[in-house]
């Protein structure tokens, strides 16, 4: 029997009153825990998404929508841009540019969007093939290492792609070609796991399928495109066609590359949007949302911190005999003061544990459901060092809600208590 | 053995209380007898440390109680007193074995559970081992704290009205239990009561609060 064991015995002599106050103590702490897991995982994957991108160019609208939606793959994309006036910024030997990436977005396979593009793009999150080869053909498909494990995909699947991003089976593409996987990729940790990348002409290949009988052929000829492969040349050989965004890296930060963006959107029917600019922005949007369930999160384990005191400080009333016979035992005033700080700290360490524990298992919970929201991987698994001060701050809490009824403990009138008794 | 000169203590001015000197040898048992407000419980309390004398001094096996700290006289008390209650008061979150663990503990005693066993045991107590305070009788309660009081084999045994609560037949049990107890560590007994039974149990008798 020693101190410790006692107060363990002690707390869990009221069951209900510790639980009461683990719960409170454990949702504030766990609550706390998440949005620190959540955006800590968030901004990672964010900032690894950035993929030394300097700037998206893509239809007029909200620039967050098109960061968001051409290198995050959540949003919709704001429209298309015709490749006539991407040209001049996707002709190599650019100046200014080092390299731009085309995309064509619109469609998608059970949730996971098809991304029409360069085999470029899979240098930008540093993917390569872990089994079978890249695109040659329109209508072939590299697959990211994720969709193709959820999805099951091996290589020589076909399928059929979906108009939008939603999984939703009134809006495949029944009539089109299918896509085949010809190439799995290994894991990067970035959007491109969640993604099934194809050549630029695929997308248009399934739009074309519909329209096909209403279709304009001014501007190019099926017949010289080669049975069965068609836009079989380069993209800018395709100047009628449309594409929905680019992604640009610059050869340097010179002043002609910073001038770019404003020369875009000021002098062009296009947007162009620097990356790190706009999800700045949403930081400080979300930092709103976060910062108010960060202070709530504070009110509840201010709460249960005060559930801990009012906990404590009513067992001292039913245990003042208790306490004045311990140290009619032996115990010393210090040792009595010792007790009911442990009694506070282990509710608190608990209520930490609770909190963790509660807060990684929403995040197991949570995963998945943000898997198809933000098309990356969420781990319940991922610790962060501000957890340890978290546990600082409950100790903290569960030591000043202990304090007053300890030095009432300690103080203690022996003879006066047990006279009472 | 344990020694007293010239104790005396007042709860308010006007209103103090002395007490005659008190000599009991080691081993030797005595009974303090005094009616309601004589003082016998502030003498219980006195003789163990619990309340300072405003004068005169305690001694016990040649240490005066005054001279040590209040830590020094923590310890000396777990060791040196063990005391009995009128009312049997037990820490209701541990088990009466727990209990007697605990008192061993505080008073910087490594916790013997076979002589906890043993002590119940002899007690009568020994199948109430892990039973809670609160699932005990008054009389099994009692003696339980009398267990408690000398497991840590004390050199004084205080015991403040151990039989006031008890029938008839529970008193003689107890008072010869005491007895006994205190025979089988050699501790000097001293009972505080107003209990008229028990004045033909042991001749060894002083009283307080007479004019």
């Amino acid at each position: 029997m020693n101190i410790l064991r006692l107060s363990w015995k002690n707390l869990t002599n009221k069951p209900l009153n510790m639980g009461l106050s683990l719960v409170l103590f454990g949702l504030g702490v766990g609550l706390i825990s998440l949005l620190l897991v959540l955006n800590d995982q968030l901004q990672e994957k964010f900032s690894k998404n950035l993929a030394g991108v300097d700037l998206v160019v893509g239809a007029k609208g909200s620039p967050l929508q098109l960061i968001l939606s051409s290198m995050y793959h959540i949003d919709a994309p704001t429209g298309n841009i015709n490749i006539s006036d991407a040209a001049p910024f996707l002709r190599p030997g650019h100046p200014i540019i080092e390299s731009a990436i085309p995309l064509s977005l619109g469609d998608s396979y059970r949730g996971h969007r098809i991304v029409g593009t360069e085999p470029a793009f899979l240098a930008l999150y540093g993917a390569v093939l872990a089994e079978g080869a890249m695109w040659q053909r329109t209508m072939e498909v590299v697959a990211g290492a994720g969709v193709a494990s959820k999805l099951g995909l091996s290589i020589g699947d076909t399928f059929k792609s979906s108009h939008g991003f939603d999984q939703n089976e009134d809006l495949v593409h029944e009539d089109a070609e299918s896509f085949k996987i010809v190439g799995i990729l290994e894991p990067t940790g970035a959007v491109a796991d969640q993604l099934l990348l194809t050549r630029f002409s695929s997308l248009w290949a399934v739009h074309e399928s519909h329209d096909h009988e209403s279709h304009d052929h001014e501007g190019h000829d099926h017949e010289s495109e080669g049975a069965g492969e068609p836009y079989p040349k380069g993209l800018l050989d395709y100047q009628d066609k449309q594409i929905t965004s680019m992604l640009i890296q610059f050869k340097g930060h010179n002043i002609q590359a910073l001038n770019m963006q404003r020369a875009i959107n000021e002098n062009t029917e296009m947007q162009a949007a620097t990356p790190a600019i706009e999800i700045n922005r949403l930081y400080s949007l979300m930092g709103t949302g976060t910062k108010a369930l960060r202070w709530l999160a504070m009110v509840i384990i201010i709460v249960s911190g005060l559930s801990i005191f009012i906990s404590l400080y009513n067992s001292l009333k039913e245990r003042r005999y208790e306490l004045a016979l311990m140290r009619v035992m032996g115990a010393s005033r210090s040792k009595l003061l010792a007790l009911i700080v442990l009694e506070g700290l282990l509710l608190a360490v608990l209520g930490y544990v609770l909190g963790i524990g509660l807060s990684h298992g929403a995040m197991y919970l949570l995963a998945d459901q943000m898997r198809e929201t933000y098309q990356y991987d969420f781990s319940w698994a991922h610790f962060l060092q501000e957890e340890l001060y978290l546990l600082g701050g409950a100790l903290g809490i569960g030591l000043a809600a202990a304090i007053l009824p300890a030095l009432q403990a300690r103080n203690t009138d022996i003879s006066e208590t047990l006279s009472d008794g | 053995m344990l020694k007293t000169t010239n104790l005396s203590y007042a709860y308010a001015p006007g209103q103090g209380l002395s007490f005659p000197d008190i000599h009991c040898q080691k081993g030797e048992h005595c009974l303090i007898l005094g009616q309601s407000g004589s003082g016998k419980t502030t003498l219980l309390h006195l003789l163990g440390g619990l309340r300072a004398p405003q004068a005169g001094e305690v001694m016990i096996n040649g240490t005066a109680l005054s001279s040590l700290s209040s830590a020094a006289l923590d310890r000396f008390r777990g060791q040196q007193i063990g005391i009995i209650f009128q009312t049997a008061h037990f820490v209701q979150s541990l088990t009466v074995s727990d209990n007697l663990a605990l008192a061993q503990h505080l008073a910087g005693v490594r916790p013997d559970r076979a002589r906890i066993r043993n002590l119940l045991e002899r007690l009568g107590l020994g199948h109430k081992g892990s039973a809670r305070p609160q699932q005990l009788s008054v009389g099994e309660k009692q003696r339980a704290s009398i267990a408690r009081a000398i497991i840590n084999q004390p050199a004084i045994i205080l015991a403040d009205e151990p039989t006031s609560a008890l029938d008839d037949r529970n008193c003689g049990q107890v008072l010869e239990l005491l007895e006994e107890q205190a025979r089988a560590v050699d501790a000097t007994l001293l009972i505080v009561t107003h209990d008229a039974r028990l004045k033909g149990g042991i001749p060894n008798q002083i009283t307080i609060g007479q004019p």
